[in-house]
């Protein structure tokens, strides 16, 4: 369990823009009508899209307002489900996978990169460009160690390639997202060791 | 080895085109109607006979699963969910389906839809894949526009809606009731049961919860024909499996293979074997984090299935393998997985809120040595306080891994106290 709290500094109000207001109504029409709390999460979330990378105390009632939900409902999941950041982001948000398949691979030596360019865990850093936080396992194991930046993943990284992504970033140069080595995605490095006949399959049966 | 014709992923990894037209050259959308004419007692028949098992950590049958949905609707809708909420430390599978194989999701969700008379289902994807929800949500957009799903489904008279739903961010969200709470908008807190969810599950609704890989693989064995699948393998462990092989292999990667395929041989033939050679292996987590490690010893010989893996005390879980070479310090890895379930417990359950945290406190202290020999049978103790004292899963995933430290490296502990007490330890660093 985290606990979480609200940040003591908050915005005045919130709204959607025009354009969030369209996709929200989008979201909500997915579940049956008196469902509409189901939207939620990702309403909050493009709260915190459209915020900076946070999600601040207005935006929780805003949301909660739209879908018709007692505010300590919309509250309870804002802090709740960890990706709602409760305080302000870098403008690149680094999350780096600590947790044990990416820990094998190195990702201790991702996290003294993290503190050298960027600073202590969960402070942006001055120049407003980067903030990072530990998090646990992101689904990438077989291309750990990894981490993620707002929306991308960076895998099969070492201390020298990520460097060279943050430095990219900070000089606001174009990144390639995914694996940073020679591999495509979770294939085995080095040679194909199945998928290699070049047929198609069967499909069999009389269909 | 499996060979590629046997092969049900043949765009695991993403080599070719992911969309529509490329999809159904591959065979995808072959025949949907028709085998939707066949009817459900035919689709939930073959599903048993297939022998499959969910392959999303229980290995509960997949066809029994679909039988549990009442025949009839008693005036309220039924649900089918996908559970995309893939976070098994060590489990990437369900990305690669959802990146690079979409349509076989699909095809999957309208199948097993029409099986239990669902008309409607969500696909639950976990927060943190952005751009794999923005590529499922792209080829569900295809398969409307094709007229695959939607009114009149793939020209077969069912009417069918497929939602892409997300989360923010928690694991316990994996458990099919808390993701069910998700997915109504509130905490993630798994649910008592009974009621299960084919009774009351979504919207108090007949639901059925499914992993992405049982729901993906489902069209290509009604394609094939049960006999195939279930000649893959072997008795109640049958047909093909994504394997995530991550940790100390020199070629990690995700690969699918025959169920019950030797440890050794997987490893081998696959991810470039064990870095140093098979004789640096400490140790293995064959099923993601939640199931206990095996030392090389075991590994030596053990076969990569549901039966198998039980009978030497640990499980296939997701078939995450995790592999640990002699340079690992053994306790700080699974310590690691102690502080991964204290963040995702829910806090729900004393035993779990206290428990997880009791664990990964006492297991810090056995990584540096500072703690006393009797402590670690009080923490088997504790374990066993918390494994099968709480609502889901979540307790005894926790438990697990502790207990397989201790059941086959208790050694390696107390070495650690006695190195810590002597002085020598301090020195060694």
């Amino acid at each position: 369990m985290s606990v979480r709290r609200l940040d003591p500094n908050q915005p005045e109000s919130f709204a959607f823009t025009a354009e969030n207001v369209e996709w929200a109504k989008g979201q909500i029409a997915k579940y049956p009508e008196g469902k509409q709390a189901s939207a939620i999460i990702p309403l909050l979330w493009r709260a915190q899209d459209q915020h900076d990378g946070w999600l601040p105390e207005p935006a929780i009632r805003y949301v909660a307002e739209m879908l018709d939900m007692e505010y300590i409902r919309a509250l309870e999941v804002a802090t709740f489900y960890t990706m709602f950041n409760l305080s302000p982001v870098g403008e690149h948000y680094v999350q780096l996978c600590g947790t044990t398949p990416c820990w094998l691979r190195g990702a201790d030596e991702l996290k003294e990169v993290c503190r050298k360019h960027i600073g202590p865990e969960g402070t942006v850093s001055a120049d407003g460009k980067f903030s990072w936080l530990e998090v646990e396992c992101l689904g990438a194991c077989v291309n750990a160690p990894m981490v993620q930046i707002n929306a991308d993943f960076f895998e099969d990284l070492d201390a020298a390639s990520f460097e060279r992504v943050l430095n990219d970033l900070r000089a606001g140069k174009d990144v390639k997202p995914g694996p940073q080595n020679e591999r495509h995605a979770s294939e085995p490095a080095g040679g194909l060791t199945s998928l290699t006949t070049a047929g198609q399959p069967e499909t069999g049966g009389g269909n | 080895m499996l060979e590629d014709k046997d092969r049900i992923f043949t765009n695991l990894y993403g080599l070719q085109d992911w969309r529509l037209k490329a999809a159904q050259s591959r065979g995808d959308w072959d025949g949907t109607a028709d085998i939707i004419a066949k009817g459900r007692d035919w689709i939930l028949d073959e599903m048993k006979k297939s022998g499959l098992r969910g392959r999303g950590g229980a290995g509960f049958p997949t066809g029994l699963k679909w039988s549990f949905m009442p025949k009839e609707s008693d005036g309220r809708p039924h649900y089918l969910v996908v559970n995309a909420d893939e976070s098994e430390p060590g489990t990437c599978k369900d990305r690669d389906i959802m990146r690079h194989d979409p349509q076989k999701l699909i095809e999957g969700c309208l199948i097993a839809s029409f099986a239990m008379g669902a008309h409607a289902c969500y696909i639950y994807v976990r927060g943190e894949f952005i751009r794999e929800r923005e590529q499922l949500q792209a080829a569900v957009d295809e398969a409307y526009e094709a007229g695959l799903i939607g009114k009149n489904a793939a020209g077969s008279g069912w009417d069918f809606d497929l939602y892409v739903h997300h989360g923010a961010g928690a694991y316990i969200c994996g458990e099919e009731t808390a993701l069910l709470e998700s997915l109504e908008g509130k905490k993630g807190m798994p649910r008592l049961k009974p009621p299960f969810p084919a009774n009351v599950g979504l919207y108090g609704a007949p639901t059925t919860v499914n992993n992405v890989e049982s729901i993906a693989v489902a069209p290509t064995i009604l394609r094939r024909g049960a006999s195939w699948f279930a000649g893959l393998g072997r008795p109640n462990n049958t047909g093909t499996k994504l394997f995530c092989i991550s940790g100390h292999v020199n070629r990690p990667c995700n690969v699918e293979e025959e169920m019950g395929i030797p440890l050794k041989e997987l490893l081998e033939k696959h991810a470039g074997g064990v870095r140093g050679g098979w004789d640096n292996l400490l140790a293995v987590i064959p099923g993601g984090s939640s199931v206990p490690l095996i030392p090389k010893a075991v590994c030596d010989d053990v076969l990569m299935d549901f039966d198998s893996l039980k009978a030497v005390q640990t499980g296939l879980g997701t078939a995450a393998v995790i592999v640990m070479d002699k340079s690992t310090d053994v306790i700080k890895a699974i310590a690691r997985l102690s502080a991964f379930y204290k963040h995702e417990s829910c806090g729900q359950c004393t035993p779990c809120r206290e428990g997880t945290g009791w664990m990964w406190r006492v297991m810090e202290r056995l990584v540096t040595g500072e703690a006393e020999v009797e402590e670690i049978d009080m923490l088997l103790d504790v374990t066993k306080r918390v494994e099968g004292h709480t609502i889901c899963a979540l307790g005894d995933a926790a438990a697990w891994p502790v207990q397989g430290l201790i059941r086959h490296f208790r050694g390696t502990i107390e070495e650690r106290i006695a190195a810590k007490r002597s002085g020598s330890l301090a020195a060694a660093e």
